[in-house]
């Protein structure tokens, strides 16, 4: 086990090599000047930032290579990400205040798609071809379509019209009021749940489906077990394998998803830092946030590969 | 002696039949996939159509008929500036077209050639590859165009290039498993054997197998693509205005009058809806049909 954590420890550098070099590359992709882009835009302008200090302060003024060292030296030896341009604020600071409120929306999130999509997932699969499993079945490919800004949108208009509420838009951090903060957090969850649901709900009635049909499956029917049982302890635990692995593969989507429901909510996590920060071009913030972002995402799939071992008992790690 | 076996092409007119017994199946087998498919090609035809069709033009302010709900004159109601929702989600649906199509073609090139490069040539190309593409899906997609669209600047080609490249490498795992089982097939073999050459291998045997796969991912891709690009435009970051495009019908100016006239949040959305869902359960029929290695998978 601690083997193969150091190794898959070890995997991560050469991936997080990558990442930098994607969003540092993709940063500086800009034809032309990054300088004259961001003087002409915004007015970020003469009488803030001077050109000269602005090229310093992005470390234009050295080769390419030596700023791609300087910049991850910087995060890895000190946990430096730059400064902002506008607020001249440390992104590294800007980023330990809103990560914990893109998680919580993370997870909330999670936990709302699991609460929908295993029970209407087993349901399916243990009443194959009824109406009920017809149904939730139409639901879910359905939900893969509504796209999570639409249904953003509507919970925010018809609501007011129909009945004069609005869901309300000052953020409340969860240790200052946490009522206050769930109960704002709620419905941005269920919508971004929802629609991470759809896919869930699909793999688990397939994977229940195929192990209701195996032979240990069988047996405890024949010993006269009950359904409970039977569908909990010998079924689900084993359909659950694949359904963990896709919790994994959906953490890019549950993370981009959380940027448009956080602007729709005005909820100042990642997502909206991310937002600002593009519309002021500020560099150093999106770098810092989609480096972040991707390596919380490569730790979330570690996560999910080393709980097959808790999961499922014939998985050894060598 | 020639070891040379000519064998017959099959004729344009049986590939024609073939066609048909297809479709012919498609609906006997997946009345909702095919459905899905009718709709697809009607949101094509609105598309390629749209300036025909549209009763006005996409951006013909009336200023006497604001807001105005749905009505016979105006089926999907008018906006704040007194312009047709109808025809303005009619020219949206161009939009969605011509982005659709040419940034999924475009993916399904990258995910094809590089699918084909990894599978079939391995070794450490294909090790730092893996390792590369590992790297580029652990970013959201949202992220890498919201980030590639504020170097860029937002704007058509731009978007459909960024799409293009992110979904083909993201899309390349799937290619390259295809190309990595047919590979080991007789076939690959015997033409190894007889001294084909790579390119000929690729072309001639390696990639009619994997069509299957590729027809499934272009369709997949289409609406990934229509869905990327309506939330882009929802965060303002997509086909500037005053074009009209669905996500960006959704936000915008648009946002402050829907409490007035419900009907702006309605059309642009169900419209969107209605295509992705017709393209989703398109795909999962042609996925069925064509190729069952992967029914189930998504």
């Amino acid at each position: 086990m601690q083997a193969y954590l150091a190794r898959r420890l070890l995997a991560l550098i050469p991936a997080l090599f990558f990442a930098s070099l994607i969003v540092f590359v993709t940063v500086r992709l800009v034809p032309g000047s990054i300088i004259d882009m961001m003087l002409s835009q915004n007015d970020v302008g003469a009488d803030k930032l001077s050109r000269d200090q602005l090229i310093s302060t992005l470390g234009l003024d050295r080769p390419m290579w030596q700023q791609y060292f300087y910049w991850i030296s910087g995060i890895l030896l000190h946990g430096d990400f730059g400064r902002s341009l506008w607020q001249n604020t440390p992104v590294a600071e800007l980023l330990a205040a809103r990560l914990p409120i893109t998680f919580q929306l993370g997870f909330m999130a999670l936990v709302v798609a699991l609460t929908i999509a295993l029970p209407i997932g087993i349901y399916s699969a243990i009443r194959q071809d009824t109406a009920g499993d017809y149904l939730t079945r139409s639901f879910s490919i359905l939900m893969l379509a509504v796209p999570s800004f639409w249904m953003g949108t509507m919970v925010m208009v018809f609501p007011s019209i129909w009945w004069g509420w609005s869901p309300q838009v000052n953020f409340v951090p969860f240790t200052v009021d946490p009522i206050q903060n769930l109960k704002q957090m709620i419905l941005p969850a269920l919508i971004l749940g929802t629609s991470l649901s759809a896919i869930t709900m699909r793999l688990t009635r397939t994977m229940m489906l195929e192990v209701l049909r195996q032979d240990y499956i069988r047996t405890a029917w024949a010993k006269g077990l009950s359904e409970p049982l039977v569908v909990v302890r010998h079924a689900l635990r084993n359909a659950l394998i694949p359904v963990v692995t896709l919790i994994g593969l959906q953490a890019p989507i549950l993370i981009g998803g959380a940027v448009i429901v956080e602007q729709i909510f005005v909820i100042p996590g990642m997502g909206l830092l991310l937002l600002d920060a593009i519309s002021q071009r500020d560099y150093p913030i999106i770098t810092g946030v989609s480096l972040v972002i991707g390596l919380s995402v490569m730790l979330i799939n570690l996560a999910v590969d080393l709980s097959y071992g808790l999961l499922d008992p014939k998985v050894r790690y060598r | 002696m020639t070891l040379a076996i000519d064998i017959p092409a099959p004729s344009a007119r049986a590939e024609r039949s073939g066609v048909i017994r297809f479709v012919a199946r498609l609906f006997r087998e997946k009345p909702l996939g095919a459905a899905g498919g009718v709709i697809f090609i009607l949101f094509l035809l609105c598309g390629i159509f749209a300036d025909v069709l549209a009763p006005y033009g996409m951006n013909q302010i009336s200023p006497r008929n604001r807001l105005l709900a749905p009505s016979w004159a105006y089926p999907f109601g008018t906006d704040n500036l007194g312009r047709d929702m109808l025809s303005r989600c009619l020219y949206g649906a161009q939009i969605s077209v011509i982005i659709a199509f040419t940034a999924a073609t475009l993916a399904t090139v990258v995910s094809v050639a590089v699918g084909i490069l990894t599978g079939y040539l391995g070794g450490k190309i294909d090790l730092v590859a893996q390792r590369f593409v590992d790297a580029w899906m652990s970013f959201p997609d949202l992220i890498i165009l919201l980030v590639v669209v504020s170097v860029l600047g937002p704007g058509l080609p731009q978007i459909i290039g960024t799409l293009g490249l992110l979904l083909g490498i993201a899309g390349s795992r799937i290619i390259r498993s295809a190309v990595v089982s047919v590979r080991e097939n007789m076939y690959v073999h015997a033409a190894q054997s007889i001294g084909a050459s790579t390119k000929r291998i690729l072309w001639r045997h390696i990639l009619p197998n994997i069509m299957p796969p590729i027809i499934v991912l272009f369709t997949t891709r289409v609406g990934t693509v229509i869905l990327a690009e309506s939330s882009l435009s929802f965060l303002g970051l997509g086909v500037p205005p005053p074009t009209p495009t669905w996500g960006g019908m959704l936000s915008g100016s648009g946002r402050t009058f829907m409490f007035q006239g419900p009907w702006l949040a309605l059309a642009p959305g169900l419209c969107l809806t209605v295509v992705v869902y017709a393209t989703n359960v398109f795909g999962d029929a042609l996925r069925d049909l064509l190729d069952p290695r992967m029914r189930g998978s998504r």
